[in-house]
């Protein structure tokens, strides 16, 4: 502000060739490479977990991931590394995570942009990070301590309810104990609603007022409002702070690992225990050798593969989302 | 001079001679206690032990099952070779063997013994055994308070062939018992662990034919069986469910409140695990050549018979002299005194046939 008071001289001018030309190469050269440096490193990771579980790829092949039956040591034989059961206990705990995370992550995310007091808004987004800061391995020992007990009562109703009605009630089999696939899915939608719920508050706020201004005065209702100005405008941000929260749900490990229950098991049933690949690699790595750390390793790759294939996917969806939405807006 | 001062003196006198004798005779003593160190029996009292002249720093990772022990070793020796540094990181046998293997550390802990793709070259290590513990079979069932049962039917159990407590099979292991109809939740290891190894290779041996899983650090579970994290994670499961039964160490077991199963030995005598069964079981075990021994199903009438064995391995021969007495030291420390810290922490000492064993290996480390 106070530069307004200085002598003219003083002002830079737009025609002299400043020290700033050497500033926005230096600035040029600086961006592309940190942006290379990303995709170098996410290369070589690739390039290194590849060859290190090629072992395992190539004892198993196509086999490793069509394959349930996941035996280092069996009884007979050679050992069979199979990771479709893990795979699908993180496909199915992730779900889980995000049918729960992400209602209510809009939902807080809404409440903060549109309707709550202007003086409540810097709490409750204060509260809501500091979920985010919560350490995982907390959130697993509280699942498995507190959360997991206290549920077998309400699986256990929910079973004997909902367990009898056709191909339905397959989801709802019997419990064995508090440690399954919906406690795990639970406990990570809780671990992901705060990364949601920030981005989606910032999506939401960059929404232009006169959007929301020219809603309300067509007459529309504050829900209208929302789904008509607030949600074309800003579906592309909350997909990618889904996928985020997804990122983060099929690659937590800890507390998967403690509440998920440690079986190797694709069944309907939610209430029964599984495993899911971050989790198997975090419980098995300590005690493996030779193949079997291979195929560990290649439990990882596999992880790597299924993030970016549903990244890519998300990306898919919010391109043909965002044309259509935006097309009947305009 | 007056008599009496005279009496005085001449008492004075033969009480400093008093005196002096016996603190000759003491020195005597602490010196015989020495050279007696020197030779067999290192360790005993005052802090001027065998181990005082040994300095430098001991790297050693490997089984997590006998940290407790190794760290209250490390411990205790610090007083004794105050210069010498042991770390010991429980890393896990598979882990700690790669590293031995790498050069990495000084020894390494192991549960199992090592295989060609431990990254281990065969002849240039040597095993020494430490320590053992009971492995219990841990069970919450209400109204039950005392659990007989057989190596079939504990085969049965864990690969869910049972899926009830009053089934027949534990009904003839424990006759006049009130068994319920509570289902069996079985609860294992859902990390790869000696103790998963050594109770599979119980059932394997002592249940021949009717177990069907095989044995190893991580055995294919059924699916409908519970998975926990390290032994608190398996006496937890157990504890939060009625019906529940999963293998357990002693002193997570304990610490937990656990009941535990009398387990059938192979003299047909119901034993429940105690330390004592443990170093009977010891005795009963065939020690090989290089001093692997498998304490798993031991000929014994007071032998239990699900006993974890750990080992340390060492190299036979290390570049560095000083890094040889050092291990040396600390190995003979481990294997004399450290024995008696054992049983603190829930261990079994080794009988002592296997002790000596163990002591003339740590002799021929060669540096």
């Amino acid at each position: 502000m106070t530069l307004t008071n200085n002598p003219p001289a003083a002002k830079p001018t737009l025609t002299q060739r400043g020290s700033s030309a050497l500033g926005d190469r230096v600035f040029s050269w600086w961006t592309l490479g940190t942006g290379l440096l990303v995709l170098a490193i996410l290369g070589l990771i690739l390039i290194t977990t590849v060859r290190e579980a090629w072992p395992a790829f190539d004892a198993m092949g196509l086999r490793f991931i069509t394959e349930r039956v996941w035996d280092p040591n069996p009884a007979t034989g050679d050992a069979i590394f199979g990771a479709l059961s893990f795979a699908y206990g993180t496909a199915v705990s992730s779900l889980i995570a995000l049918l729960f995370a992400v209602p209510v992550s809009v939902g807080i995310a809404l409440f903060l942009t549109e309707l709550a007091p202007r003086r409540l808004r810097g709490p409750a987004v204060t509260v809501i990070d500091l979920l985010a800061a919560v350490p995982s391995v907390v959130f697993g020992l509280w699942g498995i301590l507190v959360v997991a007990p206290a549920l077998v009562p309400i699986y256990q109703w929910m079973h004997d309810v909902l367990g009898g009605i056709p191909l339905l009630g397959r989801l709802f089999g019997p419990v064995a104990s508090g440690r399954n696939f919906m406690t795990a899915g639970l406990i990570l939608a809780i671990m992901v609603t705060p990364i949601i719920t920030s981005i989606t508050r910032e999506v939401f706020s960059t929404v232009p007022r006169a959007d929301k201004d020219a809603a309300l005065a067509l007459g529309a209702t504050r829900w209208e409002m929302i789904r008509g100005a607030v949600f074309p405008h800003s579906f592309g941000g909350v997909v990618g702070a889904v996928m985020l929260g997804l990122g983060r749900a099929m690659g937590e490990t800890i507390a998967v690992a403690l509440v998920i229950g440690g079986a190797t098991n694709i069944t309907a049933n939610l209430f029964a225990p599984g495993n899911s690949m971050a989790a198997v690699i975090v419980q098995q790595f300590g005690e493996s050798t030779g193949t079997f750390t291979a195929a560990l390793i290649g439990l990882g790759v596999v992880l790597f593969a299924m993030t970016v294939l549903v990244n890519l996917l998300a990306q898919v969806v919010v391109r043909r989302a965002e044309a259509r939405m935006k097309g009947s807006v305009a | 001079m007056h008599p009496d001062r005279e009496a005085y003196l001449v008492n004075r006198n033969v009480l400093s001679r008093r005196v002096l004798a016996g603190v000759a005779l003491a020195a005597l003593a602490l010196t015989g206690c020495g050279s007696n160190d020197n030779s067999s029996e290192p360790g005993g009292s005052g802090g001027d032990s065998a181990y005082a002249d040994l300095s430098g720093e001991l790297k050693a990772s490997g089984a997590s099952f006998p940290d407790a022990y190794y760290q209250e070793v490390i411990e205790a020796f610090k007083s004794e070779a105050s210069d010498v540094t042991v770390n010991y990181n429980s890393t896990g046998s598979g882990t700690g063997k790669k590293q031995f293997g790498e050069g990495l550390v000084d020894f390494a802990g192991t549960d199992s013994l090592v295989k060609d793709t431990d990254g281990v070259t065969a002849g240039s290590f040597m095993y020494v055994p430490t320590v053992a513990a009971p492995i219990t079979v841990s069970y919450n069932l209400e109204g039950v308070d005392k659990l007989q049962l057989s190596p079939e039917t504990l085969a049965k159990i864990f690969q869910t062939d049972i899926k009830t407590w009053d089934d027949a099979a534990v009904k003839a292991d424990n006759p006049g018992v009130e068994l319920p109809n509570t289902p069996i939740t079985v609860a294992h290891r859902s990390d790869g662990s000696g103790t998963t190894s050594n109770f599979t290779k119980y059932l394997d041996a002592a249940a021949a034919g009717t177990w069907k899983l095989g044995s190893g650090d991580t055995v294919a579970w059924p699916a409908s069986t519970q998975g926990g994290e390290k032994n608190t994670g398996v006496a937890q499961i157990v504890q939060q469910t009625n019906g529940g039964v999963g293998y357990v160490d002693l002193s997570d077991a304990k610490a937990t409140g656990l009941k535990f199963a009398a387990i059938k030995n192979k003299d047909g005598q119901f034993v429940e695990p105690s330390l004592e069964g443990t170093t009977a079981g010891l005795e009963g075990a065939e020690v090989a050549e290089d001093l692997s021994y498998n304490p798993l199903n031991a000929a014994g009438a007071s032998a239990y018979p699900i006993t974890a064995p750990t080992f340390i391995i060492v190299k036979t021969s290390y570049d560095d002299a000083n890094k040889a007495a050092l291990v040396k030291g600390f190995l003979t420390y481990l294997l004399n005194d450290g024995q008696e810290l054992a049983e603190e922490v829930d261990f079994a000492p080794l009988p002592a046939s296997l002790k000596e064993k163990a002591l003339a290996q740590v002799e021929k480390i060669q540096g």
